[in-house]
């Protein structure tokens, strides 16, 4: 197989059967969110211009994992800050002026600056790791480019037997165009 | 985020179009503009390559001044930077509305001014190829740095400091990269398919994106107020009289933000004008930038006043000399531009008619750009070349051409990335300025169809 082939396929599951609903208007796309999860549906994915809280608060996801890189990656930035310091100043002791070897108020410096930078990359990481993949991560679903501009839309994965209740259902909460993906 | 009234015309689709129309090919203004800066950096490079063959004498370096334009032109782009994530950062945690039109622009102008800065302290050092030397590494003579000296403070807080802002300038963009890739023809579309890092704006993109903005936002926060206390630790924990002040850590911050909006305005008027982007970025936007500036410009005047007043307070010392040298010695022409351009002139902020006037702005940020050079000049070459109670002075200092022509080259260097960047990448958020404006609705079903 080529391996080009196989790099793509690892990015881009198989196409998700389903349902593609393009809204016009924020109130809408919230309201077939909530008629959605009325339904018993949390497989849908939202798609939108900019982040909004009103989205965010019908869809009710849980808070995002990656505070916690943020907290693994400061913790572990102060200690390779204090390690660095300490480490390095007992390894070649050098005296001066009757001073602590290992002076901690400097070393703050430092651990500081280690903390905010492995903080910032574990975030980005984080982030990377979520956010990147996540559209992906149940096969390829389907996308408008209208979607980052001005229009906000739902995607509902669903079999051919299914799909015309899921149409019904987008198009009665105001979506301005349905079609089957 | 707050919802301000917006003039109708401003729709999300507008907001996509104009922002994404300012990539286009570029017109012969912005070739004369990048040749202009490209050129600077070539008379840079040409002295700085002078400089590595007959040394650092070349720029005017002898007892006592060992410090001068090099570590100015330093401490001046680190402190350009500083208003980029004051901008991005500190008024995101604030929820100020208005920072999204111009935070592109500040935060792009931050990484490239942190990249300018870096290379001072290299050309500095003399002996360039060993710069390595910085870096604790394991080594032959089992030699480790330094870690109580402000200099390595420095290079972990610089080298912090624009890994942090290039993380959060690049994350920042990728969903207007994504913005611009589905409305981009051509070979442009290609860029940033591949730059857009399979954005699409689903919401558990947006739930993590949003949540990992936020952190980096309150790292970025602590962080730019400590890099440029950690850069005026460089000279306060000296004892060189003038330098060894406790002050210095807010002074140098508040200077440095000083600086930084006077270069933000100082961009963002022909940024404006060349991309029309008048509707995006308002007068408003302007008159809350310069009210920045004259809240850090009165700190600034006000850290003047400090430091002269202990000076005199405290009594006929080396400190009392030094400060009447910087205001009546050899370079009194320096140091009173300083204190007219940081502490008198931002005083006209006070008038509504003049921050609200682009043009008056336009000059006064220029102003302050050159009074923060010659506040880092003073401070630092200044005070060395009249430390009063220093023998064996043999020489006068001056700066030469070689100091000159490294710090244009370092203005071109900057330029030469701040062009490539705003004609490649949009240089105003398209997500964000959508956040501020109210959101199709129903309601308003005609203004948004």
């Amino acid at each position: 197989m080529n391996p080009l082939t196989m790099v793509r396929d690892l990015f881009h599951g198989p196409p998700t059967p389903g349902v593609l609903a393009v809204f016009g208007h924020l109130d809408a796309t919230v309201d077939a969110v909530k008629q959605l999860q009325a339904g018993g549906r949390d497989d849908y994915t939202v798609y939108s211009p900019l982040p909004r809280h009103e989205l965010e608060d019908a869809i009710g996801a849980p808070t995002s994992s990656v505070r916690a890189y943020t907290l693994i990656g400061g913790i572990g930035g102060c200690a390779i800050g204090a390690w660095i310091t300490l480490y390095m100043s007992l390894d070649w002791p050098v005296q001066v002026g009757g001073k602590p070897i290992g002076s901690i108020p400097p070393y703050v410096v430092i651990m500081f600056e280690m903390t905010v930078l492995f903080g910032a990359l574990n975030t980005l990481l984080g982030v990377a790791l979520n956010a990147l993949r996540g559209a992906r991560r149940r096969g390829t679903i389907a996308y408008d480019p209208r979607f980052t501009n001005d229009k906000f839309g739902i995607f509902v994965p669903a079999a051919a037997a299914d799909a015309g209740k899921v149409e019904a259902l987008l198009k009665g909460a105001g979506a301005e165009e349905v079609r089957r993906a | 985020m707050p919802t301000t009234s917006a003039p109708p015309r401003l729709t999300y689709d507008y907001v996509t179009q104009t922002i994404a129309r300012t990539l286009g090919t570029p017109g012969r203004t912005y070739w004369l503009l990048l040749g202009g800066a490209v050129a600077l950096l070539g008379i840079g490079i040409i002295c700085l390559l002078f400089l590595l063959r007959y040394g650092l004498g070349l720029a005017g370096y002898s007892h006592p001044v060992y410090w001068a334009v090099f570590i100015t032109c330093f401490v001046f782009w680190v402190g350009i930077a500083h208003s980029g994530t004051l901008i991005s950062a500190i008024l995101f945690l604030f929820r100020s509305g208005w920072r999204t039109a111009v935070y592109r622009v500040a935060e792009a102008m931050t990484v490239f001014a942190v990249m300018t800065a870096g290379l001072f302290p290299l050309i500095h050092i003399g002996r360039q190829w060993y710069f390595y030397w910085l870096v604790p590494y394991p080594n032959e003579r089992g030699l480790w740095p330094n870690f109580k000296s402000p200099l390595i403070w420095d290079e972990f807080a610089i080298g912090t400091y624009f890994t942090v802002s290039t993380c959060f300038l690049i994350m920042g963009l990728i969903p207007d990269i994504a913005a611009i890739r589905d409305v981009a023809t051509g070979w442009r579309k290609k860029l940033y398919a591949l730059t857009a890092l399979g954005w699409r704006g689903t919401h558990d993109q947006w739930r993590h994106f949003s949540r990992g903005y936020l952190y980096l936002a309150a790292l970025a926060t602590p962080l730019v107020l400590s890099v440029h206390s950690v850069v005026s630790w460089d000279f306060a924990m000296a004892q060189v009289p003038a330098w060894h002040e406790t002050l210095f850590a807010p002074y140098f911050v508040a200077g440095a933000i000083y600086s930084g909006v006077g270069m933000v305005i100082t961009l963002m008027v022909p940024i404006r004008k060349a991309f029309g982007l008048e509707e995006i970025i308002t007068v408003n936007h302007f008159e809350n930038l310069a009210k920045l500036c004259l809240l850090t410009g009165t700190i600034v005047g006000f850290s003047y006043a400090t430091e002269n007043f202990i000076a005199w307070y405290g009594g006929p010392t080396p400190e009392r000399a030094a400060f009447i040298y910087r205001s009546f010695g050899r370079f009194w022409w320096a140091g009173w531009t300083m204190n007219i351009c940081n502490a008198i002139l931002p005083l006209i902020l006070w008038f509504k008619v003049v921050r609200r006037n682009i043009t008056s702005l336009f000059v006064i940020s220029i102003f302050v750009n050159v009074g923060m050079w010659f506040e880092r000049f003073v401070i630092i070459a200044i005070h060395l070349a009249g430390e009063p109670f220093e023998p064996y002075v043999t020489a006068g200092y001056n700066p030469t051409w070689a100091d000159w022509g490294i710090m244009a080259g370092s203005f071109g260097w900057f330029f030469m990335w701040f062009l490539l960047f705003a004609k490649n990448f949009p240089a105003v958020s398209v997500s964000e300025v959508k956040e501020v404006l109210a959101p199709p609705t129903r309601g308003t079903a005609g203004r948004h169809a």
